[in-house]
């Protein structure tokens, strides 16, 4: 019953995160302070993991074709399709569940906690559009994240493959560009786009209507991360199925 | 002016007001006073429509709050100062932007505007030279101010204030006392406060109400409640031997 009314919430939250719009000139601050944020605050660390972890999948592709039928390309093609089909929209996004949907849920809790929700309330501001609306429009950037991790993830296997004498800088650039499918990139960013909804939302839902003082702060900032996270991974396997099932 | 008829509020159970009826007049400092869980913060919180109630009327200058449109409830709100127990100062802007955050959102008024009206504000309170500090870098008597500033800076009808005298040295609070009547009178507005500092019923209670158990025990002023003789008030208000005390010379002088 609990989780029919707290779905019911989040729906009118998304409904009010659209009424009576703040100031442009306000808002429009706010846009680009969760830019920073949220966006650009994110860059180092998706870049330092997409990175890396493109270099572990090249190595373990490597590592694991023993038969000599297999071609040497193969590590290339299997990086690059791990890397955008799902590391770089699905993993990242839960990395930034717990990086950008904490601190989301943080700040909004605390202004909770601390009556300022209360206070934007009481001088008749939309609270929910004033605070979530700004997230989700500096989330609609969150695409040109994602390409950066899969850029960098690519390059990361080719650094290891090539550095790591796994294989040659000429079969790994063949297998990146062997058949390639472009809707393969067009469905990574509609799960990038749906994923980027999930992050500024969710998050918010459960900072907005926490109670309590500042020890519920920190559980409703677990309780986001883990609530993120599973609707991340449920609506990677419905759009899986619906895009490339 | 604003009139309260028959108001109830529960959360589940818990019946927290049960049917006050009072009025809250216009240049007038009117503090609710009651014990810890007596419906305090529940009744003021119903006056600014934070929560819904479920019985009676709250009407403002003759409005039905509840009859209200949602356009008309954010246009009385605008109407509107709240100081909050914390201060509820946006932590994200240092303090000349807290003050002038109200006329960024309510009025088409010019930078240059802003901060002249955020400056004059901002001396009214005696808050000269600490525009550009955070509002972690303030002290309390300090964000207390800052809080009344941003609250009276949209020239509001209504002024709301809870407990802004909580976690105050003695002689701060008597300042922000002073300065929240100062600011009544200039401004004409309906200034309404929660308190339980005795120190503030004495020196600005111009109409008293006091709530308990979710039920108005009594109504008066700061020299009607030297007179009461209701229990419930005489043993909260002079539960201090200092306040008996004091109780006891000003019958005595005035007998």
């Amino acid at each position: 019953m609990k989780y029919l009314h707290n779905i019911g919430t989040y729906f009118i939250m998304i409904k009010d995160m659209f009424r009576k719009p703040t100031k442009w000139s306000v808002m429009k601050t706010l846009i680009f302070k969760d830019i920073d944020d949220l966006v650009i605050g994110s860059l180092g660390i998706v870049a330092f993991i997409a990175f890396f972890v493109g270099g572990v999948v090249a190595i373990q592709t490597s590592l694991n074709i023993n038969n000599p039928l297999i071609p040497k390309y193969l590590v290339g093609f299997a990086t690059r399709q791990s890397i955008i089909l799902e590391f770089a929209p699905t993993f990242i996004s839960i990395i930034m569940a717990g990086k950008v949907g904490s601190f989301i849920t943080s700040s909004i809790g605390t202004m909770r906690v601390t009556e300022q929700i209360d206070a934007l309330e009481v001088m008749g501001i939309n609270p929910i559009n004033y605070l979530v609306f700004p997230k989700f429009i500096s989330l609609l950037l969150y695409p040109f994240l994602i390409s950066i991790a899969m850029f960098l993830g690519v390059l990361g296997g080719l650094v290891a493959c090539v550095y790591g004498g796994y294989g040659t800088l000429e079969d790994y650039i063949q297998g990146v560009q062997t058949d390639l499918i472009v809707f393969h990139i067009i469905y990574a960013f509609i799960k990038t786009m749906v994923f980027a909804f999930i992050l500024a939302t969710i998050p918010s839902f459960y900072g907005y209507f926490m109670k309590g003082g500042a020890l519920e702060v920190g559980k409703a900032s677990t309780t986001s991360f883990v609530w993120t996270s599973v609707v991340i991974i449920i609506l990677n396997f419905l759009l899986t199925s619906l895009l490339l099932g | 002016m604003i009139e309260v008829k028959d108001l109830h509020k529960s959360f589940g159970d818990a019946h927290i007001l049960k049917g006050i009826s009072t009025t809250f007049e216009k240049g007038k400092t009117n503090l609710v006073i009651g014990q810890s869980g007596s419906g305090k913060t529940v009744f003021l919180k119903c006056l600014l429509g934070l929560f819904e109630y479920e019985q009676g009327s709250i009407s403002y200058d003759g409005k039905v709050f509840k009859n209200l449109t949602r356009d008309e409830k954010t246009d009385l709100r605008s109407d509107i100062g709240m100081v909050f127990q914390g201060s509820a100062l946006f932590d994200s802007m240092n303090i000349l932007e807290n003050v002038m955050f109200p006329l960024r959102m309510f009025t088409k008024l010019s930078e240059d505007e802003m901060k002249d009206r955020a400056d004059f504000v901002l001396k009214r309170v005696n808050l000269d030279g600490a525009h550009y500090k955070m509002p972690s870098e303030a002290s309390g008597g300090m964000q207390k101010r800052v809080a009344i500033a941003r609250a009276i800076v949209n020239n509001p009808k209504y002024l709301f204030c809870d407990e802004p005298n909580s976690g105050l040295d003695p002689k701060t609070a008597i300042v922000i006392d002073n300065l929240i009547q100062e600011i009544t009178d200039e401004y004409e507005m309906v200034t309404v406060i929660n308190s339980h500092d005795m120190n503030s019923v004495m020196e600005i209670g111009e109409k008293i109400v006091f709530l308990k158990n979710g039920l108005k025990e009594w109504e008066g002023s700061k020299e009607t409640i030297f007179k009461t003789d209701n229990e419930a008030v005489t043993g909260f208000v002079y539960s201090s031997e200092l306040f008996k005390k004091v109780r006891k010379m000003y019958l005595e002088e005035n007998q």
